[in-house]
């Protein structure tokens, strides 16, 4: 069992969502994210004459928790999905999870995730 | 089968009214070209009035047209009260919203008393006959002074509390000239907005409808010393200022400037090098619709200044007002566009617009609609000038532009009428004969009236809003919050309560960091 986590560019969240539908992760959590990093924007924003610049960088970021069999799928879909090319497209962390529970009925370990052959 | 019942109860209910109406005696009226005959002529044989019978119904009708509209305009000139509001509040941060919401709320109740108390018989005490509204000459008392032969008005002293005026002439009067009043009054509240103590306000909103505003209005509308310039000293109708530019609107904005300058810039605003930093406001649709209510009220500020809804040339004076509106929101809004950051800048829009309306408030009687466009097209280059010029050389921090908007385009707009009235009306302003004219139309004499009323007002509202602010942060231990109060925002520490409860928003980052 691995936790993904991938931090996406805002406006690909749509694309991300129907590449991981598309390979069968129907279900993941999302929060919005603000970054601070090297992402230019200068001369976007003025205000009375004051160009000036917030450094904060909206993304959103993923927490997708999958059987082993499925990891790679999962980061396949995501990898393409969320690729514009161009410096700040994001990243994907992947780490191990120590043990899962199913809050409603107990179950513990893979039993526990969402299955769609269920 | 619900539909047959409703097609059912409608065929009943216009039948029935029908039948009901149709053969009672009295003829309904649909166009009214029948209502109102001779017999709603007030006479001894109804339907057979005299001569004097119909004279007095006459001058009543006069009168009455004349009241209605200077209540209706005041009415709309109160309303202006939530533009400002609004204005003020979008263009400030939300960690502050309840605080600068409940200023502009609360200038309007103590500005009022204010004025209640001792300002309208200062302003208007000594302003003698009133003569669109029916003649009443109560407000007869005076305080003048005699130098170099010449009688100066310096305040009136009739009508404390209105006592002694029990009249509908003067509480027309009072109502509409107590929102002008409280127009003043609320524009420090967005120069000095998102650090002003609340003590430190209120006290400040009694001391200006009572003291402050009305001894200016005293001199150049209550039949004070500049408006007798004119006939003192041949200077063309003495200081002519129609609905406020240096009345209202510069004892405002120079109030707005002597408070900023004396507070302080907000925390996070200048540099070390002395640069100013964006604050951005946090809702430009808030300030966008107080806009809107401005533009909308000045139809009540500036018409309504006739004081007569029977001086029809209010129509030109709505007409002027528009479209010095349009072409200083059109100039801002270029200005900034071509020259400056490249933006169409919505918050200089705004101040376009409204540094137009100021500016046009003076002059709009007396100017033709050309001379108003362009008088409207230099206030809306001026106001963004002056508000750079007051930010990045005066380094004072006005977070809305009120002393752009107010203070330099209402100098402007008195000054403009000095150039620009053309002398088509005025016939017998301020006692004097003839019409208005300007500098460009041939009398010099009026230019320099209007350059006294600017520099009156400057010397005077300056030293006296010294003073009073001075006076005020001896009270409540100065005017200014504390830097933790500031950085936290003013709404819980001044007013209790947050202007958006239960919203997350990162107050601190609305500060932005003095580097």
């Amino acid at each position: 069992m691995k936790k993904i986590e991938a931090i996406i560019r805002t406006s690909k969240f749509e694309d991300v969502k129907e590449a991981l539908r598309n390979v069968g992760i129907d279900f993941f959590s999302y929060t919005d994210a603000t970054g601070v990093g090297n992402e230019i924007r200068k001369g976007e924003l003025a205000y009375r004459g004051t160009v000036y610049d917030t450094s904060y960088i909206p993304r959103q970021s993923l927490t997708i928790v999958v059987r082993d069999i499925n990891v790679q799928k999962t980061v396949d879909a995501i990898l393409e999905s969320a690729k514009t090319g161009v410096i700040g497209d994001g990243k994907i962390f992947v780490s191990p999870i120590e043990e899962s529970y199913r809050i409603r009925t107990a179950e513990k370990g893979d039993a526990s995730l969402y299955n769609k052959e269920d | 089968m619900k539909k047959y019942i409703l097609l059912l109860l409608m065929l009943v209910t216009v039948s029935v009214s029908n039948y009901v109406y149709a053969d009672n005696a009295p003829k309904p009226d649909p166009t009214g070209v029948t209502t109102g005959t001779a017999k709603d002529v007030t006479a001894a044989k109804p339907g057979k009035p005299t001569m004097d019978e119909l004279a007095a119904q006459a001058g009543h009708n006069k009168v009455a047209i004349n009241m209605v509209w200077v209540l209706i305009t005041g009415f709309l000139v109160m309303f202006m009260q939530a533009g400002f509001a609004m204005v003020e509040t979008g263009l400030t941060r939300a960690k502050n919203a309840a605080h600068t919401m409940s200023m502009n709320m609360m200038v309007y109740p103590l500005g009022m008393l204010g004025f209640f108390v001792c300002g309208f018989a200062i302003m208007f005490g000594g302003i003698g006959s009133l003569g669109t509204l029916g003649g009443f000459g109560g407000l007869a008392n005076e305080f003048t002074i005699n130098i170099f032969g010449h009688t100066f008005g310096l305040f009136g002293t009739k009508g404390f509390f209105l006592s002694g005026t029990y009249d509908v002439a003067v509480f027309a009067l009072f109502l509409f000239e107590m929102v002008f009043m409280d127009t003043t009054a609320t524009i420090p509240t967005g120069s000095m907005a998102e650090r002003w103590k609340f003590s430190s306000f209120a006290i400040y909103g009694l001391v200006v409808g009572a003291i402050i505003y009305p001894i200016f209005g005293n001199w150049v509308w209550g039949g004070g010393w500049l408006s007798q310039l004119g006939h003192m000293f041949s200077l063309g109708h003495g200081v002519v200022d129609f609905a406020g530019s240096s009345v209202v609107h510069m004892t405002g904005g120079v109030l707005a400037f002597v408070g900023a300058a004396l507070i302080g810039p907000r925390v996070g605003k200048y540099n070390k090098d002395g640069s100013p930093n964006a604050m951005p406001g946090h809702n430009i649709p808030m300030a966008v619709i107080g806009c809107f209510i401005l533009a909308f009220g000045w139809f009540g500020f500036n018409p309504g200044s006739s004081l007569a809804g029977g001086d029809l040339r209010i129509s030109v004076v709505a007409v002027n007002t528009m479209i010095a509106s349009a072409t200083g929101a059109f100039a801002s809004m270029l200005y900034m566009w071509l020259f400056k950051t490249k933006k169409p800048d919505p918050s200089m829009m705004i101040n376009g617009m409204l540094a137009g309306l100021v500016a046009i408030t003076a002059p709009c009687a007396f100017v033709n609609v050309q001379c108003a466009a362009l008088i409207g097209l230099v206030s809306g280059v001026l106001v963004i000038e002056a508000a750079f010029f007051i930010e990045r050389k005066l380094k004072i921090d006005d977070p809305v532009g009120a002393i752009a908007v107010h203070g330099v385009n209402g100098a402007w707009g008195v000054l403009a009428l000095g150039l620009f009235a053309d002398g088509s009306y005025g016939d017998g302003w301020n006692g004097v004969k003839g019409t208005v004219t300007g500098l460009f139309y041939g009398d010099p004499s009026q230019f320099i009236a209007q350059l006294i009323g600017v520099t009156t007002n400057i010397i005077y509202v300056g030293a006296m809003g010294w003073i009073v602010f001075k006076i005020i942060g001896l009270i409540t231990g100065g005017m200014r919050v504390s830097a933790k109060d500031e950085l936290e925002g003013l709404d819980v520490p001044e007013m209790g309560t947050e202007g958006y409860a239960g919203i997350k928003m990162d107050k601190n980052s609305e500060t932005p960091l003095s580097r």
